[in-house]
């Protein structure tokens, strides 16, 4: 009787993976409204476009490449698109063996990293993608609203003593915030984030005070852990502040104009600086020898704008666009 | 083992009796000790792979740090404007990790052990044991997103004297490694205690023992190798644990410290966000991890030479 | 006659073996001393913190498994077995190839670490002489392979076996090898003390009636120690099912939408797009995260229903 009993179950468990394996499964339906964004001014007749195209890289570009293959796909199903992670580092070293057609990166190229492509005989070039917003966050509770760069500086640089609210010169609040200490989250020392601010803020890449607790990999454990604490303050990339608008407060940044809110906007004009940066992927001449990449990349383009608002960031200016479809064009020597 | 052949089925003298000092082992047992030979090999050649994987920039790394300073800095700040590879702070994460993890894992996995050899009715021991086994299977990347969003701050509510900031905590990190390697330590464990002959056991009982003191005084010290090796299997486990820790523990500051309620970094956690991390490789950066993983390797290696010996010093041997 | 220091002057025993035999002696003695009452008080206790362990580890698995339904809950429906990844519209996302990408991978390491995982249990423990410094060194080697972290296994498989002398590429294939390297040591320790767990007259009588030292392993020691066998099986799947860490490394993507092949082209697998998912602010993908958790377990339970037949098939005591 047991037997028999197991003996189903085993055959419930295999024939479940048949079916699964044979079911034609439905590609994922999507509505109509993204299909329409995703109009182009494609030359091919976009159902004879085949092949395959890889991206690697950094893990904050690589959720912008997904969605960007996702609607190219969906424009061209002949083509296969892959998306991998293994940073931005690691992405760079398969680029330069030519084992990927394109390297999502949240930083430029490093000269050791243009050694290594040329000696491999890659020529390459960063196409812009799209534009971040680096967000300082901070509880919502804080009375705080607006900060400069020195004052973010006085707090984060390497060798700061702040630990108070109060410690900080020129800080907007009230007396009875001063005594709140301050606790610093910031990003693993090996992510992109990382040196865009230490840089920006603190004048050198890497510069920074050692007692801030790192949340390593997890921009959303940030947003967990300053929702949480009323003295907390950290930054993260655009979207996951955009993601977590009820649960913390982004600071306007003074950089000199006044203060200006982390928004779309602001970016695009240029006047949330110094903390807008762009993301880029990097392209090659021998990647963009196929034609299906360089499709690729004139749709990533010139979609910037929807790609950028289902993923979390901010499209690109027109002026960018024009530059970044001159990129592609000399590289894939058109 | 002997393997001197003898032709089956004939007694006395006669011409096809074979000499029995045969010449060797037969053609086909050549060839079948040769490729399970090979098989023992592959071990050997994955362990050379991976020395050779992680030598050259190990090398590279040290030319620029020194030994010392490796060994003995206590700030680990690899990536900042002004490195310091000071490991210790990152050795101290990881043996944390493992202390918790064997708080937990030893009671639970050699009570649930003992039971389910001596105590359990075989009904209850078959449905428990694969229960258990799923508990091993949990991929770590869900048993880390559980522990974070649901463990911490359930310990968090639990112990409200402790010193907690921070979503991150290397105590709940290592407790749930603990969990995770609890089936381990249990099985491995179970199925040496139940490999002990019940002779023991009945010999016991027929002289009044209670099943208590069997289970403890006559089939655990007789199980003992399977047990250490049970331990000695969790240990290595909870040290070479990437994912839990990376969700769990985050990857505190470079600063040494010793307090479970923050997060702090493992080695294992280091290498894991490092290699997948923004960082150009052929850096000093980069080759760190390198050096990292090869400290990882020479202390596991170390561990389990003590190991072996403690094992053989209290192998038993039946029959 | 037995003198204070017990058997040992009657008969050579090597001193490991008087813990056994010392503990037998010892209940003897106690059996003949007073306080049945506290014995049988103090065995009620163990008992129940026995129970108490065992409980725990019950209890964590339920609210593991409680959390991940009750997280993921949104999102479980049967699209999420047939549909494929997709971002723009993660409700109608679904884990197709990831669960195709984990199969595969994982078909490819079992066939590995069955022939080779026991072919060396056997040999380390039937064939080699234990005092040959060679063999010594692979025992400790396979031990000490045991508790290098996942992630070295990636570096290691990205040198040499995506690329360097095996050159398979970001394959499946890769994935597969590099994970049956990292879940090796398990399946061979296991294995071992299985072998080793079977009595030797069963092994000796075989070889007095006259087989091979192969035969008697063959026909005698290893139907014997399968079930320890299947156990160390079992834990080394369950434990390449989770892994995500050294497979990113070597090529395993995270955004895929053609079903995968064993040789050639991208592939996924669960653990790894449940981590990429479990970064990402929106949160429909946090649900997502977790729905796929819930998968993980259902294939996971599968697995070890399959195993438990086996197992409860040819389980015996001696």
């Amino acid at each position: 009787m047991t037997s028999t009993r197991k003996l189903a179950v085993v055959a419930g468990a295999l024939g479940m993976s048949l079916v699964l394996a044979a079911c034609g499964g439905s590609d994922s339906s999507s509505d109509s409204a993204e299909e329409t964004a995703a109009e182009e001014t494609a030359e091919e007749a976009p159902a004879e476009l085949t092949g395959s195209i890889n991206l690697d890289g950094s893990s904050t570009v690589g959720p912008l490449s997904e969605v960007a293959a996702e609607l190219f796909m969906q424009q061209y199903p002949g083509v296969q698109v892959t998306v991998a992670v293994s940073g931005t580092g690691g992405g760079f070293e398969k680029f330069c063996n030519g084992e990927t057609d394109g390297n999502n990166a949240s930083r430029e190229i490093k000269d050791e990293e243009v050694a290594n492509c040329d000696a491999n005989g890659i020529a390459s070039d960063s196409i812009t993608v799209a534009n971040d917003a680096l967000t300082i966050l901070v509880n919502q509770d804080n009375p705080l609203q607006c900060i400069t760069i020195e004052q973010a500086n006085q707090i984060w640089g390497d060798g700061a003593t702040v630990s108070t609210w109060g410690e900080v010169d020129g800080l907007d609040i009230p007396a009875d915030f001063g005594d709140t200490p301050i606790a610093l989250y910031g990003p693993g020392t090996d992510s992109g984030t990382f040196d865009f601010f230490t840089d920006v803020v603190n004048g050198e890449e890497g510069n920074i005070r050692i007692d801030y607790t790192s949340i390593g990999e997890d921009d959303n454990a940030a947003v967990t852990a300053i929702s949480g604490d009323i003295g907390a303050m950290g930054f993260v990339p655009f979207a996951f502040y955009q993601e977590s608008l009820d649960l913390v407060k982004g600071l306007e940044i003074d950089g000199g104009d006044g203060c200006i809110a982390p928004t779309p906007e602001a970016v695009l004009d240029g006047s949330y600086s110094p903390l807008g940066r762009e993301l880029y992927v990097y392209a090659s001449d021998a990647a963009l020898s196929k034609p299906e990449t360089v499709e690729f990349f004139n749709f990533y383009i010139n979609n910037a704008a929807d790609i950028a608002s289902v993923a979390g960031a901010v499209g690109l200016s027109p002026e960018q666009t024009e530059a970044q479809l001159a990129k592609v064009a000399a590289l894939s020597g058109s | 083992m002997s393997s001197r052949v003898i032709t089956p089925g004939v007694s006395g003298g006669g011409p096809n009796v074979r000499s029995l000092e045969a010449p060797g082992l037969r053609i086909g047992e050549r060839i079948i000790k040769a490729l399970l030979w090979a098989a023992a090999l592959v071990s050997v050649i994955v362990t050379t792979g991976i020395v050779i994987s992680l030598l050259l920039p190990s090398v590279n790394f040290f030319q620029q740090v020194s030994l010392a300073e490796f060994l003995t800095g206590t700030i680990w700040a690899p990536a900042f404007a002004q490195p310091s590879f000071g490991v210790i702070p990152i050795v101290v994460g990881t043996l944390m990790v493992v202390f918790f993890a064997m708080l937990v894992a030893i009671p639970v996995g050699l009570a649930s052990a003992i039971y389910l050899s001596e105590y359990a009715p075989t009904k209850v021991r078959k449905t428990i044991k694969p229960i258990l086994e799923v508990l091993e299977g949990i991929p770590t990347v869900a048993i880390g997103l559980f522990a974070f969003s649901v463990l911490t701050p359930l310990i968090r509510d639990l112990t409200p004297f402790l010193p907690w900031t921070g979503p991150f905590s290397i105590g709940v990190a290592g407790i749930t490694v603990g969990l995770l390697i609890i089936p381990l330590v249990s099985s491995v464990s179970d199925d040496a205690m139940r490999s002990v002959p019940m002779s023991l056991r009945e010999g016991a009982y027929a002289m009044g023992a209670t099943k208590f003191e069997v289970a403890l005084r006559v089939v655990l010290p007789a199980a003992i190798s399977g047990v250490i090796a049970a331990f000695v299997l969790g240990i290595s486990r909870a040290i070479g644990e990437t994912m839990v820790v990376l969700l769990v523990a985050g990857a505190g500051n470079p600063v040494l410290s010793f307090d479970p309620t923050k997060g702090i970094q493992t080695m294992t956690a280091y290498i894991g966000s490092t290699a997948t991390g923004d960082i150009s490789q052929g850096t000093i950066t980069y080759d760190s991890i390198f050096a990292v993983g090869a400290l990882l390797f020479l202390m596991t290696l170390v561990m389990n030479i003590l190991a072996i010996r403690l094992v053989r010093r209290f192998r038993e041997v039946y029959d | 006659m037995a003198d204070d220091s017990g058997y040992s002057s009657r008969v050579a025993m090597p001193a490991r073996t008087r813990t056994a035999v010392g503990g037998a002696r010892e209940v003897t003695e106690a059996m003949l001393s007073n306080g049945d009452r506290k014995k049988k008080v103090r065995g009620l206790i163990i008992y129940s913190l026995l129970l108490l362990g065992l409980t725990t580890a019950l209890l964590s698995i339920a609210a593991m498994i409680t959390w991940a339904f009750i997280a993921g809950g949104p999102r479980l429906n049967l699209n999420l077995f047939t549909n494929v990844p997709s971002v723009v519209t993660p409700e109608e996302a679904g884990y197709r190839t990831a669960i195709l990408g984990t199969l595969y991978v994982i078909g490819g390491v079992i066939l590995l670490i069955v022939p080779l995982g026991v072919g060396a249990a056997i040999y380390l423990e039937e064939f080699a002489n234990p005092r040959n410094p060679f063999n010594r060194f692979v025992d400790l080697n396979i031990q000490n392979l045991a508790g290098v972290p996942s992630i070295v296994f990636g570096i290691l498989g990205l040198a040499f076996i995506v690329r360097g002398p095996l050159s398979l590429g970001f394959v499946a294939a890769a994935g597969s090898l590099t994970l049956a390297l990292l879940v090796l040591p398990t399946v061979i320790l296991a294995s071992r003390e299985a072998i080793r767990a079977v009595p030797s007259s069963i092994r000796d009588g075989s070889l007095a009636l006259g087989a091979t030292v192969w035969q008697a392993v063959s026909k005698q020691v290893l139907p014997a120690a399968f079930p320890g066998v299947l156990t160390g099986v079992i834990l080394a799947v369950a434990r390449a099912i989770g892994e995500a860490a050294p497979l990113l490394l070597v090529g395993a993507v995270t955004f895929v939408t053609f079903d995968p092949q064993f040789f050639e082209g991208g592939y996924s697998t669960l653990p790894t797009m449940i981590y990429s998912y479990a970064k990402r602010p929106q949160e429909e993908l946090q649900v997502l995260a977790a729905a796929g958790v819930v998968i993980m377990l259902v294939l996971l339970i599968l697995i070890n229903s399959v195993a438990i037949y086996l197992r409860n098939r040819f389980e015996r005591t001696w």
